[in-house]
This record gives structure tokens, C-alpha cells and sequence, in this order.
């Protein structure tokens, strides 16, 4: 059994018939995942990518029985979207929306306690388990199955590393990405539970970022945990300037809250190897299973 | 996006909020008559930037005659104030917001904020003169829950730890609840009030109001986009905001070695590799996955027309969005509008990584190719020395 997703999970995609979601889910059918349906409010009764579109989750979920929701709606509604997702109770929904209002994600945060519902992003890439399924718009040229989970906080630095752990031999289990937002779904530590919980996982990479507290908060599960796994991680930014938002909206450092320092010396605490350079990541992650085996 | 303190204010009283009477000047003359039809004993000078700690600056001062108000005014307007949140070169000051002098009993720091770790909003209040001692010098966490366009909490059990009589409570109390409504009303990711004063006649006013929108959230608050203070403002520099509207994160930097990335966690790891092989990188840049060729041409001509910049840095890792080819064509086109006069160095992997290249080519563009990300850092950072040499 793999991270949140197996070849078996049955996927819709909501705004399915949209001009870049048509692009992706493309892909990912080519890749292997089992695109079931597709939502589009007004559209239900129309076929888009040879599979049947719904106007509403719950019919698309009655009718395909899938599982598990890709949320491909723009900002304005994609609050919405995830909201129906989950009262319709999907359980694992990802949502690649970027630039999502923070109050709307706090609101779907509100609906998300209690619900049978897993939320991956917004602002994320998605969830690769490589050579058995896609849900979202990474690449995936680089990627091969192996033993190394990925979480991360960036899409384009995980398709780095999936890049440096394959050269590295190694490959993945799994890549997760929780998403550049302030507010978001699984959260770093959440992803390293999953990993420990996967067999198929050996050894676990965090991939985090200036801002927010979520390296601080892996950091102090893993302390807790003392896992046998191996933990390598990355946290860029070092070199940002203060009180600047950078690119993500998440990525922001203010004085000691959120620096780069402070996240890698409270994971270096936690026993978590942190690697030398973003371009060493990989060897890190090789040596430190050597040490492991 | 940030406000200004009078933005903030006038904002506020949409909800109830009581503000001291006050209104804006540009000049020390204006500021003198504004102070006249004021008609108090009393006023106080605000200089308008958006940066805290004024005050200690000299940007917030008492006088007690309309022309007294018109010398400081005629002072600040147009200093450059520096404080401990602008930084050394400080900000220009363009307004004051002149006030009438409300006298405090006891004052209070208020504010609703988005608590990112924990995915809430919470309502934040202290007794400002009781910092140090025990109890609600902490002041109160009441987290809040948002419904349609208002938020519900405890308001009540929030006003309690202050020793106010009931009248004051439920007065403070609904002072707290119209602070957690402005947040959501107004989209914003802060609205903090402080101090929030009691007066002798027993009324809660908002002596100083900061409020932080979400930017994304913009597009549903069309009338405080247009507040938009192009100039100034850690938000608000202009080419920051045109390459924003071109799907560019950018922002400038002291440094001599213009890089061109994609995504924010490959940019800052960019920044970090140049550092560590003794570099400085001349500006921030994360490609968003919704920018297109013409985009990417627009945000390398920053860059080729930045005269700081003596080598460009290229670290491009193709995703499923934003493929290595069409950042090629961006910088192809950017090349033959500008040309570059300083090397360019090549890092370009995952996604259409090759077609890239030989995009690159067939502009015309001349680069130095390395398939290893240290290895065309260190390049970048010996280039960019020779040139300087």
C-alpha cells in the first residue's frame, strides 16, 4: 500500500473541462491514474477526456465511485469546490489552485474537522507515486519508483530532487507537496506519519522554506517519534531579505520567526540530517540509508 | 497589501469602530486649516507610512494651536522617517493625519489575525500598561470561527480578564467583535488595533489602526485595490507590482548576478547556492507556472537592462506547468529586444530540458551550458568576478 494513493484509486477532477486541467489530466490518464469523471457545474451530461462530467461531486461520486478529488477551479471559487469535495465526502482531495484567499482557506479548514476528508494544497503540486499513480501537474520524466518519500513546500524545488535522489539511484515512494500557502491542508509532519506508516518507505525528505511553522512542528514529531527512518532536509531561504514576501505567499520570514536558521537548527535537533547545499540532497539522502543498512 | 493609517481608520468605521474626528494634509498650510476647522484644544500630528514604531521616530507629535500643527506638519512632510520597522533609509513621508487629542484612561492592544499554524483567526487582546504583570498582561487568545461574512467567538469571555464594570464589558466586547468583523469583511490577514483607548466619558475609540489585506483577496475588494500606493511601501514598489502583473515574482537586490528561476523554493535555494560559493545575487526571481514566453522576455529584460549586473544565472528545473522551452523562447526574444552584454550562464533540467537549449540557439542567444546546478553557480559568481575586475 502506498502514500495516500495506489493505481487503484478512482480520481475525478473538478473544472475537469478547463483549459489547463484538460492539459494535466491528459498526463496523468497517460501516466497510469484512473481518471473516473470530471465536475463542471452546467456541464453534466457531457463527455471530456472520454470520461463523464457531473455537475455536482456527489453525482460524480455516485456514479464512479471514486475516492479521491483533484480541485483544478480558479481562486474565486476553489473555496467553493473544496468545500462540496468534502461534504461529499471524498477522502483524499488536492488542490493545485494557487493564489486561494486566506480566509476562504481558513473556512475550509472550519468544514475539513470532523469530515472523512484528506486535503492536499492549495498551492501544491499534487501527490506522485511513481510508476503507480498522478494527481497533479508535476513532471514526471525524472521520477522512478524507490524508497525515498518526499514532502514538500515547493513544487518546482521537489522536481529538483526527485531529479538528484533518481541519479542518486535511489528513486520514490511517494512525492507530497503540502503547498506554498500559509494556510494549507497535510502539513509537513503529517506527511513524515505517513511516510514512517509506509513500508514501501525507507528513508524521508522535507523539502521546507522560510515561514509559517511547519518545519518547526515535523521537527517536534520527529523528536517525539524517534523514528528509524532516516530524515534529510532542506530549508531555503537563508539568504532572503527580511519582511519580504518571496514568491510563495507562505514564504515570508520577520525577525527570528520563520528564518531558515531557526527551522534547520530545530530539525538538526530533532536528529533530522540537514544536507549541505540544495544541490546535495540526493547524496545526502544516499548516505544517510547507507548508514542505515 | 497594507494600508495606511487613515485608510485603516475610515475602513474601520464602516463597522462601528469609533475613530477620534481627524482628517489628512499634504502641506503645512493644509494641515493648519484642517487643524482650525477641527476647533479642539488638543491635536496630534500623524506622519503616513506604512511602518510601525513612529512615534520613537518624531513622526507622531502633540500640538496644542492650529499653527503650531501647521509648523510640524511643514516638518515632517516630505523627511524621509525612519523607524525601527522601514529600515535605514527610512520611508518618504507625503501626508500627516491630523487628530484630535483624545485623553486615555487605560488602553488596549486588539487585533485579528490569521494564526497560519494553527488555520485560524484569532482575536488577540492585552491591557497595554499591564505588560509585565501576571495574568492578562498575555492578554487573551480567542479563536474564532468564521460564518458567511462575520465571525462568531466568545467575545464575552474575551472582555472578561480586564475588570470592567458590565456597561464597559459588553462596550469592550463589541468593540472586539467589530475588529473579527472588519478582518472578514475586508478579507484581511491583520486588523490591529492599538491602542484602543477608553476615554473618561467611558467610550472605546481606535487611537491607531493597522490592517493588512490578502492580496489575493483583492479581486473581491476592487474599491481597496484602488487604494494602491504605487510608490511606497514594502507591498507596493512599482516594478515589483508591473512584474507581478507579467506572472513575475521579482524583487531587486544588492547584488551583481542577475538570476532567472522558476518556482520560490528553486529561487531561494538559488539565492542560498550563491551565497555559499561567495556570490550576491542581483535580484529575486520565481517564474510563476502562469507566465508565458513574453513574460519571461519582459522579466529578463530587468535584468539585461540592470546595469548592477555583471553575469546572469539561469537555473531553470522544467515542471509540468511552466516547461524549460518556453523560459528559452522568453529569454530569446528578451535577447534580440536588448541584447546582454554580460554572460549568461545555463542550468536547464527536467521538462523539455534539451528543446530548450536548442531554442536557445536558434535566437542567436550565447551561453555558457552546465548540466550541474553548483557548477553554473560557481560559474555565475567567476564570471561576474572577472567582469568586476
Amino acid at each position: 500500500m502506498a502514500v495516500l494513493a495506489t493505481k487503484e484509486t478512482r480520481v475525478i477532477c473538478q473544472g475537469l473541462t478547463g483549459r489547463a486541467a484538460t492539459y494535466h489530466v491528459g498526463r496523468m490518464v497517460a501516466y497510469g491514474t484512473q481518471v473516473v469523471g470530471g465536475v463542471t457545474p452546467g456541464k453534466g451530461g457531457r463527455r471530456h477526456l472520454d470520461v463523464p462530467v457531473f455537475d455536482t461531486v456527489v453525482e460524480a461520486v455516485a456514479a464512479t465511485g471514486a475516492t479521491a478529488s483533484l480541485v483544478f477551479v480558479p481562486p474565486a471559487s476553489a473555496a467553493d469546490a473544496m468545500i462540496e469535495a468534502i461534504d461529499a465526502g471524498i477522502e483524499l482531495l488536492v488542490c493545485v489552485t494557487e493564489r486561494v484567499p486566506v480566509l476562504d482557506m481558513i473556512r475550509v479548514r472550519q468544514r475539513l474537522q470532523g469530515s472523512r476528508t484528506r486535503l492536499v494544497g492549495p498551492n501544491s503540486q499534487g501527490i506522485l507515486v511513481p510508476g503507480e499513480t498522478q494527481l497533479g501537474v508535476m513532471t514526471t520524466i525524472n521520477a522512478c519508483k524507490g524508497p525515498v518519500g518526499i514532502a514538500s513546500r515547493s513544487a518546482s524545488l521537489t522536481s529538483e530532487i526527485v531529479a538528484q535522489t533518481t541519479a542518486a539511484g535511489l528513486g520514490q515512494s511517494a512525492t507530497i507537496g503540502v503547498g506554498g500557502d500559509p494556510v494549507h491542508g497535510v502539513s509537513l509532519a503529517d506527511c513524515v506519519r505517513l511516510f514512517l506508516e509506509d513500508p514501501a518507505t525507507e528513508g524521508i525528505i522535507l523539502i521546507g522554506e522560510i515561514g509559517g511553522t511547519d518545519e518547526e512542528e515535523a521537527a517536534a514529531l520527529i523528536k517525539e517519534l524517534k523514528p528509524e527512518k532516516p530524515i534529510v532536509a532542506i530549508v531555503v531561504g537563508q539568504n532572503a531579505p527580511q519582511q519580504r514576501r518571496m514568491g510563495h505567499a507562505g514564504a515570508l520570514a520577520a525577525g527570528q520567526m520563520g528564518s531558515a536558521k531557526a527551522k534547520m537548527e530545530a530539525l538538526r535537533e530533532a536528529g533530522v540530517v540537514i544536507a549541505p547545499r540544495a544541490d546535495l540532497v540526493g547524496v545526502t539522502m544516499r548516505q544517510a540509508l547507507a548508514g542505515y543498512r | 497589501m497594507n494600508l495606511h493609517e487613515f485608510q485603516a481608520k475610515e475602513l474601520l468605521t464602516r463597522f462601528g469602530i469609533m475613530i477620534p474626528r481627524g482628517r489628512l494634509a499634504a502641506s503645512g498650510a493644509e494641515a493648519a486649516s484642517v487643524a482650525r476647522r477641527l476647533n479642539v484644544r488638543e491635536f496630534v500630528v500623524k506622519a503616513q507610512i506604512q511602518a510601525g514604531e513612529r512615534a520613537a521616530g518624531g513622526g507622531i507629535r502633540f500640538a496644542t494651536s492650529p499653527d503650531e500643527v501647521g509648523t510640524i506638519a511643514a516638518d515632517i512632510i516630505g523627511r524621509r522617517l525612519m523607524t525601527n520597522q522601514t529600515g535605514p533609509a527610512g520611508e518618504e513621508v507625503r501626508w500627516v493625519y491630523i487628530e484630535e487629542a483624545v485623553p486615555v484612561v487605560r488602553s488596549f492592544y486588539c487585533a485579528a489575525v490569521v494564526d497560519r499554524s494553527r488555520g485560524q483567526l484569532i482575536l488577540v487582546t492585552r491591557d497595554r500598561d499591564d505588560e509585565r504583570s501576571a495574568g492578562c498582561g498575555d492578554g487573551t487568545v480567542l479563536p474564532l470561527e468564521i460564518v458567511g461574512s462575520t465571525a462568531r467567538g466568545d467575545f464575552d469571555r474575551a472582555a472578561s480578564p480586564f475588570g470592567f464594570e458590565p456597561v464597559q464589558r459588553s462596550l469592550f466586547a463589541k468593540r472586539l467583535s467589530q475588529i473579527a468583523e472588519a478582518a472578514v469583511s475586508l478579507d484581511a490577514i491583520l486588523v490591529e488595533i492599538s491602542p484602543l483607548a477608553l476615554t473618561p466619558s467611558g467610550d472605546f475609540v481606535a487611537l491607531d489602526a493597522k490592517v493588512t489585506i490578502d492580496d489575493h483577496a483583492l479581486f473581491r475588494h476592487p474599491d481597496i485595490a484602488a487604494l494602491q500606493d504605487v510608490n511606497e511601501g514594502e507591498d507596493n514598489d512599482s516594478v515589483m507590482l508591473a512584474a507581478d502583473r507579467h506572472q513575475i515574482n521579482y524583487l531587486k537586490l544588492d547584488g551583481d548576478i542577475g538570476v532567472v528561476v522558476n518556482g520560490a523554493g528553486l529561487a531561494l535555494a538559488t539565492l542560498d547556492l550563491l551565497h555559499q560559493a561567495g556570490g550576491r545575487a542581483a535580484n529575486f526571481m520565481d517564474i510563476r507556472t502562469t507566465a508565458t514566453s513574453l513574460d519571461i522576455a519582459y522579466a529578463f529584460g530587468l535584468i539585461a537592462t540592470n546595469p548592477q549586473v555583471r553575469s546572469v544565472l539561469v537555473n531553470v528545473h522544467g515542471g509540468g506547468m511552466q516547461r524549460c522551452d518556453t523560459i528559452a523562447d522568453g529569454i530569446g526574444i528578451a535577447f534580440r529586444r536588448f541584447g546582454c552584454s554580460v554572460p549568461i550562464v545555463v542550468r536547464l533540467a527536467g521538462n523539455n530540458a534539451e528543446f530548450a537549449a536548442t531554442r536557445l540557439k536558434s535566437y542567436g542567444v550565447s551561453v555558457v551550458e552546465t548540466a550541474d546546478m553548483w557548477q553554473a553557480v560557481n560559474t555565475a559568481v567567476q564570471l561576474a568576478t572577472l567582469k568586476a575586475a
